[in-house]
């Protein structure tokens, strides 16, 4: 059942406008780059196209009776006021169609919390207003923060057209650098108020809580550059702390890690600036 | 009411001679007001002058988001205005709106004299001037006004400097108010219908009222409950929402969703109230399905009460509890359902004309069941971990709450305020206003939906460039359904001085039903002073 609606849901949504996220005008949601995203686009597109036949349906009655029953063209009212029949069959028929948007939702939503044999984990902890990436036991770890010229760029009067600095807001000094086709998991946390981190392409989004470890994962299948930002309001700068993930080959992904591998003594250095209130595990 | 001053005595004898002094001069007459339409008239015209503060600061909000760069405010002062005009526009605009209606119209619609609690009526009133002068002077003190969403999620707005006990100290003001208000509804209908007018005969908007005041009398206290707890987290030491301390941010969050989600089923339930009345009247027809209209109505509000959860899927819930909230939120989308239905059933058929509260109804009834779609995306909780904090969900509750909400108040006030003030209003103009809100709210919101689905979160001073043009179709949206409004204000002000004799019954056209078309317009001070009988 539910992989016929996959289908339909599916080929309806190549039909649909869903160009590159950069687009100017756009529409819909843009098609991810994970399995994930995938199937939350396909569930998007399903409803959205349920809402589409309901309203058809209820939109044309609407303006059928307005046009037809008006009072300047000697329309007489009927006097009935109830009909049994017609009110258990809208109730009935909205049951129906609710219990097949749940299966396939509840279907995605058990693979999303899935998040067992990962095979890298990263501690991400939101500050006011950056994100601190931990690769856990690779001794990688680093702030990633706007870049200066858009952090110059977006200051009041600061005299820079937005559209002259290319992804205006959406640029930071050190991305969060993953390998294509695994498992990452994402550990999240925050050292202060709650953020949210969201990367569209990936079709997550979660909570960093102070004093709490929340988790999602995902599995980037086309190496890229993808762009997020913080989802919940943080205070001051919350419009300006971009999440940035560059997502690449294996191979590249391992030189890279190695490269920024830091020695032991160092590493044991670094772990002094984690706060200390994210060792809380998250008990529920 | 003759024979129950023979029962009271002296005391109520006297007042009986006071009753018919009609209403004291000057501004005694609005300080010490006890009469249900005075305190009503003073309700609704408070409410307009949130509307309108409110409104400015959506404009400010609109007019730095008009284009991608920093160019009008600092970011702080932004997060100011978001946080500011929900408060305003909730707490000040939209549901003083629906205690004025209650107030206005509850006596008349099941024939009493006034409400049943004068007196904590006049006090649920006059603390709210006092309540929004405090929030409103948050905005001159070192820190400026609260910037950490209406929501109040701490730890975050535990970083508000002084602004901080004043909004907590305004919201339980407001709390108060909303409660007393409430009582004041629930005894007035339970105790003072009409002879003949048993529950199931009462108006719709009377339902509609009386289930709306058992959540606020049920919800109020919660939302008192969960700021107070950030008062003493904040100046007292405990910590109730740190988790340092042992607590939990995120029960803040459920605590206070648990007052949020009934909360919003207050600011819409008498909107479908009013729409019951509104629709049958010009349709020429009986309303379909009364009974089933009041059992739906009270399903929404059950069920409003176990899916507070959906406001909050990306916190990191149980997948259970996550299942659950969505089951049950997607249930809510039945009985909202069956009242869609309904209304169109009512115009199946009819004999319709479009005077401007009909045209009112008609664009609610539209444009709610487009947030319903919405909201009935947002809670498939899979497809919600896109759409959380983005615009999509701000397109979805200003659909719900604008062209909702609001464009039943509007629908309300041209129904009934040739009742109220004993003059016809200029209908053209009121079409005008109509046609101008309905085209500009629809520029302002519907491209919102595309920002929210194309990746822009909410609550954001700047933004990306990708989102530019949407951006600014919304802002010119914006302006024009601000400065349209002003037209509501002039046609409402202007109608309460003068204007053509509106008669009794004031639609002589249509067939508006229930006891208020049975008195005069406007109608006498003490409303029905014997009670008419219901068959």
């Amino acid at each position: 059942m539910s992989k016929i609606l996959k289908y339909v849901a599916g080929a309806i949504a190549t039909s649909l406008p869903a160009s590159a996220a950069l687009a100017a005008w756009e529409l819909n949601m843009p098609v991810g780059v994970t399995e994930l995203s995938r199937d939350i686009h396909g569930l998007h597109m399903l409803i959205f196209w349920i809402c589409v036949l309901i309203a058809v349906a209820v939109f044309g009655m609407m303006i059928y009776s307005l046009v037809k029953f008006r009072h300047s063209q000697g329309a007489v009212a009927a006097n009935f006021d109830h009909s049994t029949k017609a009110e258990v069959v809208w109730t009935i028929i909205p049951i129906a169609i609710l219990v097949g948007m749940a299966i396939p939702a509840a279907e995605t939503l058990i693979k999303i919390e899935d998040t067992r044999d990962s095979k890298l984990s990263i501690k991400v902890t939101g500050y006011q207003w950056k994100w601190h990436y931990d690769y856990l036991d690779k001794n990688v770890n680093f702030f990633s923060t706007l870049r200066r010229d858009h952090d110059a760029a977006r200051q009041l009067h600061s005299g820079v057209d937005p559209n002259s600095v290319p992804n205006y807001l959406l640029e930071v000094d050190h991305p969060l650098v993953v390998p294509a086709n695994t498992k990452v998991r994402i550990l999240l946390t925050s050292s202060d108020v709650i953020h949210a981190w969201w990367v569209p392409a990936f079709g997550m989004k979660k909570d960093a809580l102070p004093g709490f470890v929340n988790e999602l994962w995902f599995n980037a299948d086309v190496p890229g550059t993808y762009r997020g930002q913080c989802a919940e309001l943080c205070g001051r700068d919350h419009g300006f702390m971009p999440v940035v993930v560059e997502v690449l080959p294996q191979e590249q992904f391992d030189a890279w890690l190695k490269e920024h591998q830091q020695p032991a003594a160092a590493a044991a250095a670094n772990t002094n600036v984690e706060p200390a209130a994210t060792t809380v595990a998250k008990a529920e | 009411m003759s024979t129950a001053h023979t029962h009271a005595g002296h005391a109520a004898g006297h007042h009986d001679e006071h009753d018919h002094h009609g209403p004291e001069k000057g501004w005694r007459r609005w300080v010490f007001a006890t009469n249900h339409k005075d305190i009503g008239t003073l309700y609704m015209l408070f409410s307009m002058t949130m509307f309108f503060i409110g409104g400015a600061m959506a404009m400010v909000i609109r007019a730095e988001l008009f284009k991608p760069g920093m160019q009008l405010v600092d970011p702080m002062f932004f997060n100011s205005m978001t946080t500011m005009h929900a408060l305003i526009m909730i707490f000040g605009a939209v549901m003083p709106a629906f205690v004025g209606l209650a107030n206005w119209m509850i006596p008349l619609q099941v024939g009493a004299p006034d409400m049943a609690l004068p007196r904590m009526n006049n006090f649920s009133f006059w603390i709210l001037p006092f309540a929004f002068t405090m929030l409103l002077a948050t905005l001159f003190v070192p820190g400026g006004s609260p910037a950490g969403g209406w929501t109040m999620y701490p730890p975050l707005s535990l970083q508000n400097g002084t602004s901080f006990p004043m909004l907590i100290f305004a919201v339980h003001l407001m709390g108060a108010s909303s409660i007393m208000g409430a009582i004041n509804v629930v005894v007035t209908i339970m105790n003072m219908r009409a002879p003949g007018m048993s529950l199931l005969k009462m108006p719709l908007f009377v339902w509609t009222w009386l289930i709306t005041a058992y959540l606020l009398v049920a919800v109020m206290p919660v939302l008192a409950g969960a700021v107070t707890m950030l008062l003493t987290d904040h100046y007292f030491g405990t910590s109730f929402f740190q988790a340092a301390g042992g607590g939990d941010p995120v029960m803040f969050q459920h605590i206070f969703w648990f007052f949020g989600h009934p909360e919003v089923y207050i600011m819409i339930l008498p909107a479908f109230g009013i729409v019951s009345e509104i629709i049958p009247t010009f349709s020429r027809k009986p309303l379909f399905g009364y009974d089933a209209m009041v059992y739906a109505t009270a399903s929404i509000a059950f069920l409003s009460f176990i899916v507070w959860a959906h406001h909050m899927f990306t916190v990191g819930m149980p997948l259970a509890g996550q299942m659950f909230f969505m089951l049950a939120t997607m249930l809510i989308s039945v009985p909202t359902g069956v009242k869609v239905f309904n209304w169109t059933a009512t115009m199946f058929k009819g004999s319709i004309s479009f005077e401007p509260p009909m045209l009112f109804a008609i664009s609610f009834l539209f444009l709610f069941t487009i947030g319903g779609f919405s909201g009935l995306m947002l809670a498939m909780v899979p497809a919600d971990f896109q759409y959380h904090d983005t615009y999509f969900v701000v397109a979805h509750f200003h659909y719900v709450l604008v062209p909702g909400a609001i464009f039943s108040i509007m629908a309300a006030v041209y129904y009934w305020l040739p009742k109220w003030t004993g003059h016809m209003y200029n209908m053209k103009l009121a079409t005008w206003h109509f046609w101008l809100s309905t085209v500009f709210v629809n520029v302002l919101f519907f491209p919102q939906h595309f920002l929210g689905l194309a990746g822009m979160p909410r609550r954001i001073p700047d933004y990306s460039t990708q989102f530019a043009d949407w951006n600014m179709v919304s802002s010119i949206g914006g302006f024009g359904f601000g400065l349209s409004q002003l037209l509501f204000a002039y046609i409402v002000i202007s109608t309460m001085r003068s204007g053509v004799k509106a008669t009794d019954k004031v639609w002589d056209g249509g067939t508006p039903q229930g006891l208020e078309w049975t008195l005069s317009s406007p109608p006498p001070y003490h409303s029905f002073e014997v009670a008419p009988e219901v068959k």
